[in-house]
């Protein structure tokens, strides 16, 4: 028998689908940027793997000489980011939902054994809550991205007035290349976010927009889920 | 007929599993694609959005520069002059200065022997500086990390006078309560506005010095502005005039979309 389970709650979902447009604005303004001076480069053995960025791309993006253009849209939307960002770990903490987001001791372990999982190497997966090992440890990190992102930024921004925020970061020459080096892993995280979406299906994409998940379960269990006391029985808390 | 009526109502209360799991559908995903699309028509309307009428500043779309404006009003909250840039031993210094821009230096025989430094205290009072009076005041050196709005940045060991001992000197304190200082080059093609406040920190200085020699003309000679709490549009390069002023004076970026402030 189908079974609505309540899954992610509204301000969960909010605050990741109004990050969306956001950040991809943070990352689109901060190319117009960067174009201005793009000296980074993956270089190794004085061998040049991968230029930010080639200029086929800047082309493709419209980007170049719009600085000024981009630090306007950068310098307004980094509020908005911010915002969204502190209303949701205000949330998390108070609501008490951080107990199923962050890492747990055995969770470095698991998330290795969900990986192999994932790649068809091991046939089962370990058990999990609302989100496996693996989910805990990447959403955990993206959180702390996010927060490197704010400080990192800022030590950039006002580095006279903030020193305190650019010496936390290594300085103000490095605190750029750990800016540009987060929003690389934004990319990256994105991509196999994607992917990871694409392979759960509709019913895991569906809870992201409704908050729900439709689960089959033999009608005898029905009433023990909806007993609170039970409920919480699989929580070691 | 009545017990009907009852039944009808009965059902109407109580969905069934797949009844909840579409109303539930309908109303989010409705609500996610309005949103979506409200999101969608604010983006347009923002990238679209008419450019400000040029005046002191222009080049941006008008709601980017109420923005800029706003948040340069909240990050002054934090500024202050007890907060100083670290400094580097001299031979942490680049010894290739790098130059960006001749804006406003590119004129034809100009000749830095001839030059004199204008600052209008007021209308019809124009006091003229010369290089020797400059050079006469005590040297403050900085060996600093400058800073590029392009993203940039370089140590660089400048030499010259304190813009606040240059100000106490000539005795202009009352002309320097104004909010604003405008300086530009001796052709008027190049020129920045100030905020008094930064330009009179203790690290500002009217250089004209670089590694411990004479400045080059492509880097300003003979005196230039360094100030370390602006980005290096700010740097002018050759003041030929200085001025104060209640309101913002005209800045040559600010007028093509970039912050007026400009301020680290």
């Amino acid at each position: 028998m189908k079974v609505i389970k309540e899954k992610h709650s509204l301000l969960m979902r909010w605050t990741h689908w109004v990050n969306f447009p956001i950040l991809t604005i943070m990352i689109w303004s901060g190319m117009l940027i960067y174009w201005a001076s793009d000296t980074y480069s993956i270089t190794l053995f004085g061998h040049t793997f991968v230029h930010f960025f080639p200029e086929w791309f800047y082309k493709f993006f419209n980007i170049p000489a719009r600085l000024a253009e981009g630090m306007a849209f950068h310098f307004l939307f980094m509020w908005f980011f911010m915002l969204n960002g502190v209303l949701y770990v205000l949330y998390t903490l108070i609501s008490g939902s951080w107990r199923e987001l962050v890492p747990q001791k055995n969770s470095f372990k698991e998330a290795w054994l969900v990986l192999l999982h994932d790649l068809h190497i091991r046939k089962t997966a370990p058990p999990q809550n609302k989100y496996n090992a693996a989910q805990r440890i990447a959403y955990t990190a993206i959180i702390v991205m996010g927060l490197g992102s704010v400080i990192t930024g800022l030590a950039i921004y006002k580095p006279v007035q903030f020193y305190w925020l650019a010496w936390l970061c290594g300085g103000y020459h490095f605190a750029h290349i750990l800016h540009f080096a987060l929003t690389i892993g934004y990319v990256l995280f994105f991509i196999i976010h994607i992917v990871q979406v694409v392979l759960a299906g509709w019913n895991n994409f569906r809870s992201v927009v409704s908050g729900f998940e439709v689960v089959e379960e033999p009608a005898s269990t029905i009433k023990d889920n909806l007993n609170p006391s039970v409920k919480f029985n699989n929580h070691p808390f | 007929m009545e017990n009907q009526t009852n039944q009808n109502e009965e059902t109407k209360k109580e969905l069934t599993v797949e009844q909840k799991i579409k109303r539930r559908n309908f109303i989010s995903f409705s609500t996610f694609f309005v949103l979506g699309g409200a999101t969608y028509g604010g983006w347009k309307w923002l990238y679209h959005a008419p450019e400000e009428t040029a005046g002191i500043t222009a080049g941006a779309r008008k709601p980017l520069r109420r923005a800029l404006n706003k948040t340069e009003l909240f990050f002054r909250k934090f500024y202050s002059n007890n907060h100083e840039l670290k400094t580097y031993p001299k031979s942490m210094a680049a010894k290739n200065v790098r130059v960006n821009s001749d804006i406003g230096i590119d004129d034809e025989g100009f000749k830095p022997e001839n030059w004199q430094l204008a600052v209008v205290k007021s209308k019809n009072d124009v006091l003229k500086v010369t290089m020797a009076e400059i050079k006469a005041l005590p040297k403050t050196e900085l060996v600093y990390d400058f800073k590029c709005v392009e993203g940039w940045d370089q140590i660089q060991h400048w030499g010259g006078v304190k813009f606040a001992d240059f100000i106490e000197h000539f005795k202009l304190d009352e002309q320097a309560k104004m909010p604003y200082i405008g300086m530009e080059t001796p052709n008027g093609e190049y020129y920045v506005g100030l905020e008094s406040e930064s330009a009179l920190h203790p690290q500002t200085l009217l250089a004209y010095e670089m590694n411990g020699q004479p400045i080059e003309l492509e880097h300003g000679a003979p005196l230039r502005l360094i100030i370390p709490v602006k980005y290096g549009i700010k740097n002018l390069k050759r003041i030929g005039k200085i001025s104060f002023s209640n309101q913002r004076p005209r800045d040559y970026w600010a007028e093509q979309g970039y912050d007026y402030y400009s301020g680290l």
